[in-house]
């Protein structure tokens, strides 16, 4: 039994995502079923009423193949659908119309933190309905509503290898996937939305082991630090068995926001049988080997190629590249600011740690923020000034040269010399301190300055003169 | 005078066209027909004169405007599997009691488009699975030459319909025989078309891979009418082809045709000797009539049931999984959870022959036995196709009896599954190689009608048509029974 921190975690992906098509996978309704009035999204088809028949969306089926060929798959040039058999209320028809042993694509790869990760299918199938439970859980809900408006969405489902070894690689995993999808088009793959819906199968065993561990299946996980959390917890917990001498118990756990902690769902001791057989009302499916090359060709420039673009053309670090890289639009827009004059390291910076972090980070159009930073740059204005109108620009859209009107530096040593006498005055035991060796006493000195100038003040001159008067 | 309910859309048409009569006074000759004899029959599950009224009277201002067609004013019986636009539509289970689709099945609105006019719903085997129309999940229905015995199944009472002057024609569907079956025991014209011919939409299904929409008719010329009324490609229907479908040659006559004798279906278990000799005469008059008769040989035959009775029912076993109580048709009521809600739905709605057969499917898909079942099947399927393809590099079409047996007692049968199976031996290689076939009727062996079939290549129901006709001129041609 190893001892607690040798264990290694064994982790493989299995994401599903909404493909952006115009219509539902094998009917003619609409895909922007969301805020709509239940079961207002929905025709006798994808209500899955007797009689009716599914007819294959030919533009899902070319998303499917351009997100394959980016995940570097195989593609299968002769392929099917087929009938997933099982009962539940948000499944009309009774089965599910996906792909069990002629997928459209297999063995691909995508890279992850500087590795491979493998791919093992990529296949094409619809999603189902929702239930609707009154009341905060299923357990003690008085009824439950059906709502089909999600019914036969195109959903692509990507399997992964095993091949993740911690929580964070398989939220980057999740991250990167993304970026592909949003690349070649193929979807928003917003997790918040439910258009990315990640579940991860984790195990565990001692480090250097090559036989894999008794995995669990991780559902209920809707944001990326969701994913983290929930692996994280899961691994931790895994090790928290075996140590304590128990067993891992195969089954599906469902992650819990709120609690923090996965919890038991649905044991899969006793596997359920799908029945899987081909889908009689849908003909094979033969793809022209002229039509996949033409897809291919037609692929952007996948985030990899930009990353790298970032480093060699831009002189960026692989972590900045890495940060920027995942969202191409995040990447066109350095690129737009880089056009616009500004030097590609500060720009850069500036976008992962003032805009990133925010909800909706590129509503800014790209000449306001090089406006800004150029002033940034110039020494017009600090960086606490620059971040005030940035929030100024976000909330209320005017342009930087109204919002940053009247805002000024002061750079000037003359116009700074008698606010540091007072500030040093009114401080005498941060004075001490730092006379006494305590280097660090200075910031909260220079804060002071900053107060008293009502953030006008350049900070690294008033540091300058700070020092130069304490040292003299 | 012959009585209105009596004549074929060949007499009809010019009748109408002519303004002898009007649609309306045809419709009122059914319905009264309908009146007089369905008490007997039971073709009908349900009727709709308020709709047939209407496509009457527009059917009369189409003629007075000069915008009709040929089946423009004609009476159908439409069996209850097809759905028609806010008729309720129940494939005779009582799970659908009360299903009103709010959509319409192709070839109804093909036939809606030409200007037909809808008597009813026929009554059929609960979801088309039966020979006999006795596993309705309503009633039987009665064969109108015989009335103790079954019209065959499933589509039974469209069969008996329009034996018996309830329809000019109807629409029936066939997964393993169950358009040329009831065709046969009933002495009318029936045709199931080339799996892909007529779009299965709306189509309530039982076998997906297996099931085809096709006419009941009082003459070939009337079947291939219809035919090519609802044949075509359909947006809604990815197995449904666009393919040349040229019935000028109908009249042509056998003259120099190779037809096949299949020697394995004059063998089969259970063939009644009447029905044998009524073939081999007809046989005799389609060579009288300048055919040559040639010895093929279809070796899977044998195999051919039990291939049939696992990919039927494993396609069934999916394809009647939706109705779980959830969304529309029967309830149960009072259940204490969503498992029981399926339990007690399913086991009140569908009667035993279908529990029958989603048993034996769900078993046949099950993990670990689906190579043994289902993947096994579908190799027998591929087989069969072959014997059919090398025979017909022998022969234009293939000739054979299409019910091994003449209509027989109600009850008889319905307490052995396997002997009920054993009628559609004739007729399933059919649907396993989704080839066209017609049975219409030869001489009656004891006074109850027998079926002669004639199975053609895919796509090529002109030829099945054709060899059907000559032997229409120079035999037997259907008609309607009097009921008694």
């Amino acid at each position: 039994m190893p001892e607690a921190g040798e264990w290694e975690a064994v982790i493989g992906m299995e994401v599903h995502a909404h493909l952006k098509t115009a219509s539902k996978m094998f009917c003619g309704c609409g895909t922007d079923y969301l805020g709509k009035p239940p079961n207002s999204n929905v025709c006798p088809v994808c209500l899955g009423l007797p009689g009716t028949l599914p007819v294959i969306n030919r533009r899902a089926v070319e998303l499917c193949l351009k997100s394959a060929l980016a995940l570097n798959c195989e593609i299968q040039l002769a392929t099917k659908f087929d009938r997933k058999n099982y009962y539940y209320p948000d499944l009309p028809k009774g089965y599910q119309i996906s792909q069990y042993d002629l997928p459209m694509s297999r063995a691909g790869w995508l890279e992850v933190d500087g590795k491979r990760v493998g791919i093992t299918r990529v296949h094409l199938e619809e999603d189902t309905g929702r239930l609707v439970h009154a009341g905060d859980r299923l357990e003690s809900a008085d009824r439950s509503y059906v709502d089909l408006n999600r019914s036969g969405m195109p959903l692509m489902e990507v399997v992964s290898e095993p091949d993740l070894r911690s929580a964070a690689e398989a939220r980057d995993f999740a991250m990167a996937l993304r970026g592909i999808l949003r690349a070649v088009g193929a979807g928003e793959a917003d997790m918040e939305k439910g258009q990315l819906r990640a579940e991860a199968n984790v195990s565990i065993r001692p480090r250097g082991s090559e036989e894999l561990g008794v995995k669990t299946e991780l559902k209920n996980i809707n944001s990326f630090r969701a994913l983290f959390n929930a692996v994280e917890y899961e691994i931790k917990r895994q090790a928290r068995e075996l140590e304590a001498g128990r067993k891992v118990v195969q089954e599906t756990r469902g992650w819990s926001e709120p609690e923090r902690r996965t919890f038991s769902q649905r044991s899969k001791e006793v596997a359920q049988d799908y029945r899987y057989f081909p889908e009689p009302d849908l003909p094979p499916l033969a793809f022209a080997p002229d039509w996949i090359a033409d897809l291919k060709g037609s692929l952007p420039e996948l985030p990899a190629a930009r990353r790298e673009r970032l480093v060699s053309e831009r002189g960026l670090s692989e972590y900045q590249a890495r940060l920027l890289a995942g969202d191409l639009e995040v990447a066109d827009y350095l690129e737009e600011l880089v056009r616009l004059g500004l030097p590609a390291q500060p720009a850069a910076n500036w976008m992962i740690g003032e805009m990133l972090p925010r909800d909706e980070p590129l509503v800014v159009a790209a000449a306001e923020t090089a406006e800004l930073l150029r002033r940034l740059e110039a020494g017009a204005i600090n960086r606490d000034q620059a971040r005030a109108v940035l929030d100024q620009l976000y909330e209320t859209g005017k342009p930087v040269v109204e919002l940053a009107a009247g805002l000024e530096q002061i750079s000037d040593a003359g116009a700074l010399a008698g606010v540091i006498d007072s500030v040093l005055a009114a401080n005498p035991t941060a004075v001490a301190d730092f006379k006494a060796g305590k280097e660090a006493a200075i910031g909260p000195l220079v804060g002071k300055v900053m107060q008293a100038t009502g953030g006008s003040a350049n900070p690294k001159l008033a540091r300058d003169l700070l020092l130069a008067r304490l040292k003299r | 005078m012959t009585d209105l309910y009596a004549l074929t859309i060949g007499e009809l048409a010019p009748m109408l066209r002519d303004r002898e009569i009007s649609a309306v006074e045809l419709l009122d000759a059914h319905l009264q027909r309908i009146e007089a004899v369905d008490p007997k029959v039971k073709a009908y599950l349900r009727l709709t004169p308020d709709l047939a009224r209407a496509q009457a009277a527009d059917a009369d201002r189409r003629f007075q405007a000069g915008e009709a067609g040929p089946l423009t004013g004609i009476p159908v019986a439409i069996k209850d599997v097809l759905c028609v636009e806010g008729v309720e539509t129940t494939a005779g289970s009582r799970i659908l009691a009360g299903f009103k689709p709010p959509y319409e099945a192709t070839a109804i609105a093909r036939l809606r488009a030409a200007g037909c006019v809808f008597l009813g719903m026929t009554n059929c085997d609960e979801f088309a699975m039966g020979s006999s129309t006795e596993n309705s999940g309503f009633y039987t229905t009665h064969n109108p030459w015989s009335l103790d015995k079954v019209p065959g199944g499933s589509s039974g009472g469209s069969a008996a319909a329009v034996a018996a002057g309830e329809a000019v024609f109807g629409l029936g569907t066939d997964t393993g025989g169950s358009i040329r079956q009831p065709a046969a025991l009933c002495g009318v014209v029936g045709m199931k078309p080339t799996y892909g011919r007529v779009s299965r939409y709306g189509l309530i299904a039982f076998a997906s891979s297996l099931d085809q929409i096709g006419p009941f008719a009082r003459s070939v010329a009337d079947a291939a009418l219809v035919l090519s009324a609802v044949a075509g490609a359909d947006p809604n229907d990815s197995t449904c082809f666009e393919r040349p479908l040229d019935l000028s040659q109908l009249e042509a006559g056998v003259k120099g045709m190779r037809l096949g004798v299949p020697k394995e279906y004059f063998e089969v278990a259970g063939m009644e000797a009447g029905v044998r000799e009524s073939v081999e005469q007809a046989l005799a008059a389609l060579q009288g009539a300048g055919a040559e008769l040639v010895d093929v040989t279809l070796p899977h035959t044998d195999y051919g049931l039990a291939a049939y009775y696992i990919i039927a029912p494993a396609e069934a076993s999916s394809n009647l999984a939706r109705f779980d109580g959830v969304k529309y048709g029967l309830r149960a009521p009072r259940t204490e959870s969503l498992l029981d809600t399926y339990l007690h739905t399913r086991r009140e709605g569908f009667g035993a022959e279908v529990r029958r057969r989603i048993m034996l499917g769900t078993y046949a898909l099950s993990s670990g036995y689906y190579d043994a079942y289902y993947l096994k099947a579908q190799k027998v399927r591929t087989l069969i196709k072959r014997d059919f393809d090398a025979a017909f590099e022998r022969c234009d079409a293939v000739v054979s009896a299409t019910s091994p047996t003449v209509a027989f007692e109600i009850g008889a049968k319905t307490g052995d599954p396997l002997a009920m199976y054993l009628n559609d031996v004739l007729t399933l290689g059919g649907n396993l190689a989704g080839l066209p076939g017609v049975s219409l009727p030869c001489a009656p062996a004891g006074g109850l009608p027998v079926g002669l079939q004639v199975l053609a290549p895919q796509f090529r129901e002109d030829v099945a048509l054709r060899v059907a006709r000559a032997y229409e001129q120079a035999g037997v041609r259907a008609e309607v029974a009097s009921v008694a």
